[in-house]
């Protein structure tokens, strides 16, 4: 599974787009003249959690929101359960960055979990007693069922985040793709959200994750995707997660020391 | 006059004017709405400016067919197409040049809005022209309405509302979240350019009544009065369209109840004032709601220093927390504490280290989320809890309530 890709950026191989929940293949992207994302193969492993590692502006979010259609990549090609990614937008949940949300927008806690039962509801259904009973649901999972009521801008960033993840869940998808949903938020939420992923991995749906806090790495995560704009590495945590490709991946941007603890930590 | 104007008695130009501003008032309220949860108010402005040059070129081609220039259909059609030429104009700029939204719609705007006053001249200086009356077009004129003019604007609001009614969710989806839209698959710009598309036919249909300067108003002031009052984009939309039909009402009824009041600027001054009262009195994000309630909130925090004070025996000083204690009869005049105040005070300060508890287990986030310094733990945990709490910080018991 390891794929090592070397110094000039070749990949060692690049297998068909099988039917993995996500594939893509030769994806670039680029803001301006400059890309953000060159060239990137990423087939992720089914049933698993995998984590999309890498610097600052390395590309993470951008890779995730190209696969999605969110941003229109320059090249490549992507595909969801080896099926065009148009088909398969049902099986997909999309949890985004807290920032990118207009927080003072009229809407309460559960009308935004209710906007995952979208598809659900069309365009003129009713909104009906299961609808609402859902999304309750969902909410509960989360831990948020004493917050239906409020406006959104008036709960703690992880609580926000909390409510995009009840959103998701509502959507009863089969690949979930979260954009750094530990940024910023606190304990509780952390856990929260993790034992959360950790349910739907238990129920056989892939997660992807971009993450950045290395220490948690191989607490939360199966497999690795490390990226800084070409892929660095993907495979399991105990393959692509050592000290030579976060070195690889981070260069100098990772002081030595954080270097050494983890490469301690990792054995 | 006016009751005779609000019960459509002032006969048939006036019932016509007031029945159409109504129905004009509700579309715009309702599709200001989107725009206005968006974040794209001012774009209606350079979509309504870019009507001009289109209500010209028609007049000037069916005065060139050989027939009545003055046709409102025609002339609406017209301004249809050029407030469209204008709003991909707007989209291709900000789109395609580092210009921000802002900068484009004061390009758009401008040039348009002043290319059709050039055609404007022309035409008045046309033989024909004179009597054409299209500087109506600015600011409304509904003097010579006809029957024929409420249809074309009683179909086209009518038409927009089951548009929007339509596309209700995918539109707040879109204004909410768009990244979150895109990746479910909704086709982000064609639904914004839908939007647009529907402003863009509110606009055309309201250039008879309130006229292309003014139009922007009745897009944006209903809304933003009706946020006021909800936090619910569903109910932010469905006030917007009764002040917006309300202002429209009122407004037309009293245009018509005296002479020489233009009914367009009346509208809109109606609709002001319902922005007004809202701005003032509405009960969560109004100003004197606000006002209220900061000084309610300074009250409890210097009777609630104040009685830590006590607690913990120290001096205080503040004249206001001395003032409200004493009007509670916590301290007597001399400043020192009254019995009920040493009760007070002494659950004030076991009331914190309880919180204390609260705010560092997880099995009370929900409460602790309420937690600001102030509040009495038992509005916020049973009795049960709050003994179990107790247990748990130790120290006398019966605290006095």
């Amino acid at each position: 599974m390891l794929d090592l890709v070397s110094d000039h950026g070749k990949a060692i191989k690049t297998p068909p787009l099988g039917d993995s929940p996500l594939a893509i293949r030769g994806l670039t992207v680029s803001y301006g003249q400059k890309p953000a994302v060159f060239s990137v193969d990423m087939t992720v492993r089914p049933g698993a959690m995998t984590a999309i590692i890498g610097p600052n502006g390395a590309g993470k979010s951008t890779l995730l929101k190209a696969a999605l259609g969110i941003v229109k990549p320059l090249s490549g090609q992507v595909s969801v359960f080896g099926k065009p990614l148009d088909d398969q937008r049902a099986r997909i949940a999309y949890v985004p960055q807290r920032a990118s949300v207009d927080w003072d927008f009229p809407t309460r806690v559960i009308d935004v979990v209710l906007m995952g039962l979208y598809r659900e509801l069309g365009l003129l259904g009713r909104l009906r007693a299961r609808h609402t009973a859902k999304a309750m649901d969902c909410l509960n999972r989360v831990g948020m069922h004493d917050f239906v009521d409020r406006q959104i801008g008036q709960l703690s960033g992880g609580q926000q985040q909390r409510v995009f993840l009840a959103r998701a869940l509502a959507q009863e998808a089969d690949l979930y793709l979260l954009d750094e949903p530990f940024a910023g938020v606190d304990a509780a939420t952390e856990k929260a959200i993790i034992s959360v992923l950790k349910s739907l991995r238990e129920a056989g749906k892939t997660v992807v994750v971009v993450h950045h806090d290395l220490a948690t790495v191989t607490d939360y995560f199966d497999h690795v995707f490390l990226i800084n704009t070409r892929k660095v590495a993907e495979g399991s945590v105990a393959e692509a997660f050592t000290a030579e490709t976060l070195q690889a991946a981070y260069g100098g941007r990772l002081a030595t020391a954080q270097v050494d603890q983890l490469a301690k930590a990792l054995g | 006059m006016l009751w005779d104007a609000l019960f459509l008695q002032l006969g048939y130009n006036a019932t016509l004017v007031v029945i159409g501003a109504t129905l004009l008032g509700v579309s715009a309220g309702v599709t200001g709405t989107f725009l206005f949860l968006r974040k794209r108010a001012l774009v209606s402005d350079a979509i309504s400016h870019a009507t001009l040059p289109g209500v010209c070129i028609a007049f000037m081609a069916m005065v060139a067919l050989g027939g009545d220039g003055r046709n409102l259909v025609g002339l609406l059609a017209g301004s249809a197409v050029s407030a469209w030429v204008g709003l991909l104009c707007l989209n291709w700029l900000t789109r395609n040049t580092r210009l921000a939204e802002d900068a484009a719609i004061g390009a758009v705007l401008s040039v348009f809005f002043g290319f059709g006053v050039v055609l404007l001249t022309v035409i008045q200086t046309m033989g024909s022209g004179r009597q054409a009356g299209l500087e109506g077009f600015l600011l409304g004129s509904t003097a010579g309405m006809l029957w024929a003019d409420a249809l074309v604007i009683a179909i086209g609001g009518a038409g927009t509302l089951a548009l929007i009614l339509l596309m209700r969710r995918p539109m707040t989806l879109v204004a909410f979240d768009p990244e979150y839209a895109a990746a479910r698959g909704l086709p982000v710009d064609r639904i914004d350019l839908a939007m647009m598309g529907l402003v863009m036919a509110v606009t055309v249909v309201g250039l008879k009544i309130v006229g292309l300067i003014l139009i922007v108003a009745l897009l944006i002031i209903p809304p933003v009065t009706a946020r006021f009052w909800t936090e619910r984009s569903d109910r932010v939309v469905l006030l917007s369209g009764i002040a917006g039909g309300l202002a429209g009402y009122l407004g037309a009824a009293l245009s018509a109840s005296a002479p020489n009041l233009p009914t367009g600027p009346i509208i809109v001054l109606v609709s002001f004032a319902f922005f007004a009262l809202s701005l003032f009195l509405a009960p969560g994000r109004g100003v004197l709601a606000a006002i209220l309630r900061h000084m309610r909130f300074q009250r409890r925090v210097h009777l609630r220093q104040g009685l830590l004070a006590l607690a913990q025996g120290q001096p205080i000083y503040e004249k206001l927390t001395l003032r409200l204690l004493r009007r509670a009869g916590l301290v007597r005049a001399d400043g020192v504490a009254t019995d009920t105040g040493k009760a007070r005070a002494a659950k004030a300060l076991r009331d914190e280290k309880r919180w204390e508890i609260v705010r560092t287990d997880l099995a009370h986030e929900a409460a602790a989320a309420l937690y600001d310094g102030l509040r009495d733990i038992e509005t916020v945990l049973t009795r049960d809890q709050i003994a179990d709490i107790d247990r748990r910080i130790g120290g006398p018991q019966g605290i006095p309530s």
